[in-house]
């Protein structure tokens, strides 16, 4: 057996053919070490098994997804904003002036759910990084939380200790929390999803690739030590090979340092602003395994890594779990050699530890066919030799069976026409205020005062209206707006559709802000892959949002799969996380969700159509605990025109509030617009449960002063929107009156439904 | 090489809330009798050599300058 | 020559580049200083801003103190000749420099809080509140894990006593703070230390207010005009 002193080294393994090999227990199937074994030609170095086997994991490698993620690029509409797509750490898109812009969204699921406040807290670390990597200054961030019901007990641990790992983390940073989504959900007890989403802007010409160029080039990592954090998998490797049982519990928590991530943004920041870097990586879930392959696969495919000068925190770690360590606030850069005393002096200045760990090389012709060559050595011994490319691109793909779940015909079976409907003005009024207190619908403040939203001085909308919206630059009036979605009651019932009405409502959420849509991210949250039913989900969502995404013209421009969100056999609805990002050329244009005292008297207009559409609405679910049917139908070209006409009425000026209809339909929509102001409205409807409770989609309500209204009109006539007037901006109440009758609820009753929900769950007692 | 601990506690009249909702946390775990906890600090400060008068008197004016904030918090010095 | 106004960038700093905004709109001239340079280049006037100094992992500006740049700040603050304004974790920075009283702990409710806070300008014969008329309500924004001001009640009677709680919040204190006070001068009323952030008052597009505009109309006016402070009549 080899000892700590004595690696596993390269020819060792030559001469060792018949060493057992622990790759079951690093997650490897048979014949994917079959296929190691192959392109090796012998068997793999205990260290490079760690690669290959972090690279080919799920996580890293997308091998059950990558065959229907495809379609988000090859159905991709032609679209000029596009600078950079999917492939690199995060897409980046055109805004306009020179200006670019890179978002992604990312789980960190698990993570969170074992240790709720680091987890979340390095899931913020951790996209930030992806968003620096691409050469942009970080901007914003926006989560969307989903965890099991208000009243579970593990919602106590879980909750409060998220919403403080990304307070904690995102706070020191500087970076303004303006949004994101609250949910809840019984089947995300034990299953909590945490999805944090970055945005960062650029110059155009400061766009940076993982890429390693130039043989002679320096390797070197910056910023924080490598310490045995997130290897809970390497001690397999570790005891197997060492036979040594202290090295066997090592922690698998990463805790992240967001004073180390704040100086190693401003050190990178300013190493790319004197052109000190010719390539970058950050290191995220694979560590240096996925810096190293990555890079090398995406340069000359030839890279030399003397492995043990990575500065360690721990001088106990063996080479394995130096490759596998996911120890965050780490970056790798390459350095032309005539440029590393600058980078160097650089990172002095920011008190940045930084370590040349090895160089870019040439690679034969014959070497570059076969994936490039990376060779890594352990005190001079070489422990690894092996084709980058074939860790980094050419993992196995699957395409996993599928099948349409037989139990999907008695859910759509299943609608809520047999629901009981509220028969009294009273019940009606008692059901618009239970649905206002129901957990994912309820006023979020108890979470989002927690997160700095004005830090950095653009903040032009947070939360909690409909998108939050950022201006560019300081010297610019031009500003984007981000909004997420999911459902995943719409998914479970119809995964295209569902997904569809996800994306619909964050398009429909930043073009209610008044900017106009133009990319997207996504997060696809989803039970086991090899389960055919989870995976008939999968297939269906992706179709849709690629089929959505190609109809209205915004590209995907990257996004994050997470599979595995289940206990037992039981998966989490589907809930795929659509991430919109829009333009808005000046952002003194933009329009607010509220009835602001200065809209006394503006008539209130009901744009699209509504339809008695209440399959996996919230009505549905928190007054009769059902999901069943179908849920509402998607009118993607009906969407684009609603954007339309909120686009040019926030350029026009002519409305002066407007909010989306979603979640709990017309009721929420304006209950919250009157809260939000501090007056109130009232409306006049036909058939008032239809008309509160519906979820149609495609819908906005627009609040529009007396001499904006027939330029308002004209705009919807142009564009073939349906308008409706349904009342006026007044009052103290939300006043709603029908054929038959009518109620109201004063303000500070509509206050304490919405506003005590939180607070009572989650205040400590 | 010589250890000096230095525990570092809020003074007794400061406000602890963080002690305050470990005391409520107990109740509702079931520790019952618990009556009041305070939170405080403790640092593991390592010095070269033999430690000295000298050197003991380095490690206090350390906790008074920098790791204690005199104005609210209190501190003790034992050598491990 | 308008006048120079320093904002000095810790490593953690991140309300910096807001500051000197603040600065620029009520037309001062934001000079950037930095932590590490033991150089003031002459300013007249330094504001300290928000952020987390040195990742205040031991306490909140415990570290900030002893930095380079406090060595010409901290004599030239405490004879009363140099202005200076320190918001959020610049207060925290003051207390633990000793040029105020007391010091500023965890929230009562342990979690960070960020809202649109209204407070009560009492003090207003500082070199950085003498726009603002006494008892006028202000709307600032409060975004601090530790807010909470404490200090002994000797401490807290001599405060009130002579004048020197600057603001105070409208209400109950959110964080918890001892007399609902929210910022505090020294006895010459130039320095000042206020808990929420006047620079992310000063534009109606990103904040809640334009209430924080008159903390840098008053630097200016200080400055370029002499307006009376106590520095003045106490000497």
């Amino acid at each position: 057996m080899p000892d700590a002193a004595q690696p596993d080294t390269v020819s060792t393994a030559r001469s060792t053919p018949q060493t057992s090999q622990p790759y079951a227990e690093l997650g490897m199937a048979d014949d994917e070490y079959a296929r190691v074994r192959e392109i090796l030609g012998r068997r793999p170095t205990s260290a490079e098994l760690a690669i290959y086997s972090v690279m080919w994991s799920e996580h890293c490698s997308y091998k059950s997804s990558k065959v229907h993620l495809r379609q988000f690029g090859e159905k991709a509409p032609r679209s000029d904003a596009l600078l950079v797509g999917m492939g690199e750490n995060a897409g980046v898109v055109d805004v306009g002036e020179g200006y670019a812009v890179t978002f992604k969204i990312e789980s960190h699921n698990s993570p969170s759910y074992v240790e709720p406040h680091q987890g979340a807290a390095t899931g913020v670390g951790g996209i930030v990084r992806d968003i620096l990597t691409m050469g942009a200054r970080p901007v914003a961030v926006m989560d969307a939380l989903r965890f099991g019901p208000v009243d579970a007990p593990d919602t106590h641990r879980v909750l409060p200790g998220v919403v403080s790992g990304i307070s904690f983390y995102g706070n020191c940073l500087g970076l303004p929390n303006i949004g994101g989504e609250l949910g809840f959900d019984p089947g995300y007890s034990g299953n909590p999803l945490v999805n944090a989403l970055c945005v960062g802007v650029m110059r155009h010409e400061d766009i940076k690739l993982a890429q390693a160029p130039g043989p002679g080039n320096k390797v070197v990592l910056f910023g924080a030590t490598t310490g045995p954090d997130g290897i809970g998998g390497a001690s397999v490797l570790a005891s197997a090979t060492f036979d040594d049982e202290s090295q066997a519990k090592r922690p698998s928590v990463q805790v992240g340092d967001p004073f180390m991530e704040k100086l190693l943004i401003e050190c990178s920041l300013e190493l790319f602003r004197r052109d000190l870097v010719v390539g970058v990586q950050d290191l995220g879930a694979a560590g240096v395994s996925c810096s190293t392959t990555e890079l090398a696969a995406a340069g000359t495919g030839g890279m030399r890594i003397e492995l043990d000068r990575v500065p360690l925190r721990d001088p106990r770690l063996t080479p394995e779990e130096v490759l596998m360590s996911e120890s965050q606030e780490r970056m790798m850069a390459i350095v032309e050699p005539g440029k590393l005393d600058e980078f160097m002096e650089i990172c002095a200045r920011w008190n940045i530890l930084a370590t040349v760990i090895g160089e870019v090389t040439d690679v034969t012709d014959e070497e570059a066919d076969r994936g490039g060559r990376l060779v890594m050595t352990w005190h001079g011994q070489t422990i690894v030799d092996l084709p980058p490319r074939t860790a980094a691109d050419e993992g196995p793909v699957y395409e996993r069976p599928y099948v349409r779940p037989i139990e999907q015909d008695d859910l759509q079976a299943d609608t809520p026409d047999r629901l009981d409907r509220p028969k009294t003005d009273a019940d009606l009024r008692e059901q618009v205020l239970r649905v206002l207190a129901a957990p994912g619908v309820c006023d979020p403040t108890w979470v989002t005062q927690q997160y700095d939203r004005y830090v950095l001085g653009n903040t032009v909308l947070a939360a909690p209206h409909d998108g939050g919206m950022i201006r560019v630059t300081d010297e610019s009036d031009r500003g984007i707006a981000l909004a997420t979605d999911g459902n995943g009651r719409y998914t479970r019932l119809d995964p295209y559709a569902g997904t569809q009405a996800a994306y619909a409502e964050a398009y429909r959420n930043v073009a209610a802000t008044g900017a106009r849509p133009i990319a997207v991210t996504n997060c696809l949250n989803f039970g086991s892959p090899e389960d055919p039913g989870v995976m008939w989900q999968f297939a269906e969502s992706t179709r849709g949002l690629a089929d959505a995404c190609a109809q209205l013209g915004t590209p995907v421009t990257g996004g994050n799969v997470s599979f595995y969100n289940q206990t037992g056999n039981t998966a989490i609805n589907p809930t795929p996380v659509i991430g919109v990002l829009g333009v808005i050329s000046d952002v003194h244009d933009r329009l607010t969700t509220a009835f602001t005292p200065d809209t006394d008297g503006a008539k209130i207009f009901l744009l699209g159509e509504t339809a008695d559409e209440l399959g996996g609405s919230v009505w549905a679910g928190v007054v009769h605990d059902h999901l069943g049917g179908l849920p509402p139908r998607v009118d993607l070209d009906a969407e684009a025109a609603l954007g339309a006409v909120l686009a040019e009425a926030a350029e026009y000026g002519v409305a002066a509030a407007a909010h989306d209809l979603s979640d709990g339909g017309l009721a929420v929509a304006l209950a919250e617009s009157a809260m939000r102001g501090g007056i109130g409205c009232s409306v006049r409807v036909d058939d008032p449960f239809v008309s509160l409770f519906s979820e149609s989609t495609a819908r906005a309500i627009v609040a529009v002063r007396p001499d904006a209204e027939a330029a308002f009109a004209e705009l919807c006539t142009r564009h073939s929107v349906p308008l409706t007037e349904i009342g006026t901006v007044g009052g103290t109440a939300l006043q709603v009156t029908h054929p038959g009758g009518g109620f109201a609820i004063e303000l500070p009753e509509l206050r304490d439904a919405y506003e005590s929900t939180l607070p009572a769950a989650f205040a400590e007692g | 090489m010589a250890r000096v601990i230095v525990d570092v506690m809020l003074k007794p009249e400061i406000l602890d809330p963080q002690g305050q909702a470990i005391v409520g946390a107990c109740g509702r775990l079931g520790f019952g009798g618990i009556t009041q906890v305070r939170q405080g600090k403790r640092f593991e400060v390592e010095v070269e050599g033999e430690l000295d008068d000298a050197k003991l008197a380095d490690v206090r004016r350390l906790a008074e300058t920098m790791l204690a904030n005199p104005v609210i918090e209190d501190f003790e010095l034992r050598v491990e | 020559m308008t006048a120079r106004v320093g904002v000095i960038t810790f490593p953690g700093s991140l309300d910096d580049r807001d500051a000197m905004r603040a600065v620029r709109i009520a037309g001062a001239e934001p000079v950037p200083l930095w932590h590490d340079d033991a150089d003031l280049k002459g300013v007249d006037a330094v504001v300290l801003p928000g952020g987390f100094s040195y990742g205040d992992y031991l306490r909140c500006g415990a570290i900030a103190q002893f930095a380079p740049v406090m060595t010409e700040l901290v004599p030239a603050a405490a004879s009363g000749r140099l202005p200076v304004l320190g918001i959020c974790n610049g207060f925290q920075i003051l207390c633990e420099s000793h040029l105020l009283p007391g010091a500023l702990t965890r929230n009562r409710s342990l979690h960070f809080i960020n809202r649109d806070q209204a407070l009560r300008i009492e003090a207003v014969d500082t070199a950085w509140t003498n726009r603002y008329t006494t008892g006028q309500e202000a709307v600032l924004v409060l975004k601090s894990g530790e807010g909470n001001y404490v200090a002994d009640t000797e401490t807290l009677d001599e405060l009130e006593r002579t004048g020197r709680v600057v603001a105070r919040y409208v209400g109950t204190a959110p964080n918890g703070s001892q007399r609902d006070i929210a910022g505090i001068t020294n006895a010459h009323g130039n320095v000042v230390g206020l808990m929420p952030h006047p620079e992310h008052a000063v534009a109606e597009l990103t904040g809640p207010s334009v209430d924080g505009l008159g903390f840098f109309t008053s630097i200016l006016a200080h400055l370029t005009e002499g307006s009376p402070v106590r520095a003045a009549s106490t000497g």
